[in-house]
């Protein structure tokens, strides 16, 4: 099943680059992302993780099936999303686009299953490059000028997260250890790995992998290419990419913690993820460009995601509910606003204003994806949000959860300042507007994710919730 | 020994790098630098190993024949001058990269190496390999010499994975090194996109995102 997950979606992106026809390719992404979710679903009910031995490459253990699953989730609902949106560019060649958007999949399937750091990496690495296509769709200026910046930096941090993750290697042949070195006996022989070796390599690989993620001041990167890439590929990268990424680190996050380094692993967490999340309030406040506002927003959840493995204990639960959260309400973000973007050819305040009269469907899914991801009841985010601050008001220190509180209610008024003039404004009579219209097709996947998010923060099936319990278990070293 | 004089020449290229004024020298000085790395194991005795010998002809051959061949091509096209720009001058970039290396010799000495390891100057020359990739990334404005940058950043870093040429297992070495050679690739195809947009490959035309 491994290999099906992985090599079927990479099959299609070469069937996708060497097909000439256009209209087959679009067909293949849904096709693919159902198949795709379906085979996973059906081995995780199998049972089929964890037992494939402590010996092999790949295989579905909690955290990677749970991470799995959010990515294919959410690269369903682009993929249903993706042939609309193509279809309004009949202009530009989607051969590219196409291919890249399957390969992903595979490579993140590569990633969530890998048990070896070495190949945790080189997916990670390969998901860069086969994502930076995607950001140049629109091969204009900007584009490209956000592809060099995703491609440099992101080269450049994953090269950081190489050096992290030999640096564990060194540290475990010090400890004894001898080739491979699986994540599982990295773990049981944890207490021997050489400790400054193993500091050194987790701070590392935070810097490396946190640079994927765009945690600040890492993030450089991410309002150029979410501000300049289509919407539906600004979904993909919000809630998928920035999993992987945070799945490698919490690998080696776990080989931390089980090597009795978890006080200071956690502290370097809870650092990143306030200062990512104090980052992002800052450059939201008067932000005009509402994409650029969403990858600040981006860089926001992703540091209450740090901020959540930092505080440890039940918070981690909810750092992991909280990818999901966050990536179904990117999802109806992104997508939304690049549909208003497209109805207005502009992603600029004070030319978009009044969306809810222009594209009414839109329009209120991105207000209501602002209420969601600001934390709102009864959306995912509040459950995961309100928990971890909880939590964190508990223990590590009142401090912590209260900064966390003040940030969070500092973000949901800098973000509803643009949000609300965007949405309830007045529309500029002047401004011209395109032929877009709101269709089923470009509405109805962001409906499906709204619908997902909500059902997310009412109920949580019981297996999902051990699945998350147990891939919490491992995070905190207890394999 | 001679282990030790290959890690002195692969610390003077740093040095010859950050000086080196023509984008065409800095490419070559990469490339020398990156087949010294590729040969290092048989200097250090490995050479019995049918694995290691596989490894060393797969890197030479990417880093002293498919990597240059596809700078070549990036720079065929350009007729744009052929400095390569620094900022803030040459004698800024030695400093730094001469105070670089001094500083990744008192980082390497507060990390253990494995009892009697002969590698003594792997970790300091590693460290100093990838500052000096970091100050040509930061202090350069040509793209393709941010390029050449992240080359010896990557260069550093397999400097450091060569301790572990004997352990580490042939699939991930495979996949990093075709990793590094597919970045390059696509970097290249970036640079033929701007040099035909801006035409030049100058990173100060990339500055228009910003808050």
């Amino acid at each position: 099943m491994a290999w099906f997950l992985i090599a079927f979606p990479l099959l299609a992106a070469v069937l996708a680059f060497a097909k000439a026809s256009g209209r087959f390719r679009v067909r293949l992404l849904p096709v693919t992302g159902a198949l795709h979710l379906a085979a996973l679903v059906l081995a995780l009910v199998l049972g089929r993780y964890a037992q494939s031995g402590v010996e092999a490459w790949l295989g579905l253990d909690p955290l990677g099936s749970w991470g799995l699953l959010v990515i294919s989730v959410l690269f369903c609902i682009c993929a249903c999303y993706a042939p609309a949106y193509l279809a309004l560019r009949p202009e530009r060649d989607n051969r590219v686009f196409t291919a890249s958007f399957l390969a992903f999949l595979g490579l993140a399937s590569l990633l969530a299953m890998a048990h070896h750091p070495g190949l945790v990496w080189v997916a990670m690495e390969t998901t860069t490059l086969a994502t930076a296509p995607l950001i140049y769709f629109n091969h204009n200026r900007r584009s490209i000028e956000a592809t060099w910046k995703y491609l440099i930096i992101g080269s450049v941090g994953i090269a950081l997260a190489l050096l992290g993750t030999l640096f564990l290697a060194y540290a475990a042949k010090l400890g004894g250890l001898e080739e491979p070195l699986f994540f599982t006996r990295l773990m049981e022989r944890g207490a021997s790995l050489s400790r400054p070796w193993l500091r050194a390599g987790f701070v590392l690989a935070l810097v490396g992998y946190g640079t994927k993620m765009g945690l600040a001041p890492l993030h450089t990167w991410k309002p150029d290419a979410y501000g300049e890439s289509p919407g539906v590929i600004g979904a993909l990268l919000a809630g998928g990419v920035t999993t992987c990424a945070f799945l490698a680190l919490l690998r080696i996050f776990a080989v931390m913690a089980a090597a009795g380094e978890l006080a200071f692993a956690r502290k370097l967490m809870l650092g990143m993820g306030l200062l990512s999340m104090l980052w992002a309030a800052v450059f939201m406040v008067r932000q005009l460009d509402i994409r650029r506002l969403l990858a600040y927003s981006s860089v926001e959840h992703m540091g209450i995601l740090a901020f959540g493995i930092g505080v440890g204990g039940r918070a981690v639960v909810f750092a992991l509910f909280h990818l999901a959260a966050n990536a179904l309400v990117k999802g109806v973000l992104f997508m939304s606003a690049g549909n208003i973007n497209r109805s207005y050819a502009s992603k600029r305040l004070p030319y978009v204003t009044g969306a809810i009269r222009r594209t009414p469907v839109s329009g209120w899914l991105f207000f209501l994806g602002f209420l969601a991801i600001t934390g709102t009841p009864p959306f995912a985010p509040f459950i995961s949000e309100f928990n971890i601050a909880a939590a964190a008001l508990a223990r590590p220190s009142l401090w912590a959860g209260a900064a966390f509180l003040v940030l969070l209610a500092g973000i949901f008024l800098a973000m509803g300042d643009t949000v609300v003039q965007v949405v309830f404004g007045t529309p500029p009579a002047d401004r011209v507007r395109t032929p877009y219209r709101d269709t089923l097709a470009t509405t109805a996947p962001l409906l499906v994710a709204l619908g997902l998010a909500v059902t997310l923060g009412l109920w949580l099936p019981a297996p999902v919730g051990a699945m998350i319990h147990s891939a919490a278990n491992l995070v905190e070293g207890q394999p | 020994m001679l282990t030790d004089l290959l890690i002195a020449l692969i610390v003077l290229t740093n040095f010859a790098m950050a000086v080196t004024s023509r984008i065409n020298k800095a490419i070559q000085t990469a490339v020398v630098q990156g087949v010294l790395l590729g040969l290092l194991p048989l200097a250090m005795g490995l050479g019995r190993h049918p694995h290691i010998l596989l490894m060393v002809a797969s890197t030479v051959a990417v880093k002293g024949w498919l990597i240059p061949h596809l700078f070549r091509r990036a720079t065929r096209r350009l007729k744009t001058p052929r400095e390569v720009s620094p900022i803030g001058g040459f004698t800024a970039s030695l400093v730094m990269c001469a105070v670089g290396t001094g500083l990744a010799v008192l980082l390497a000495g507060n990390l253990p190496l494995a009892p009697g390891s002969r590698l003594t100057l792997f970790v300091p020359a590693s460290l100093s390999t990838l500052l000096t990739g970091f100050i040509l990334l930061i202090f350069r404005r040509k793209a393709l010499t941010q390029v050449v940058g992240y080359l010896v950043l990557e260069n550093g870093v397999y400097l450091f994975g060569l301790m572990l040429v004997e352990e580490m297992p042939l699939l991930v070495e495979a996949g990093i090194l075709l990793d590094l050679f597919v970045g390059i690739f696509i970097m290249g195809i970036v640079i033929n996109h701007i040099t035909a947009a801006f035409d030049s490959m100058d990173t100060r035309h990339l500055a228009e995102l910003k808050d």
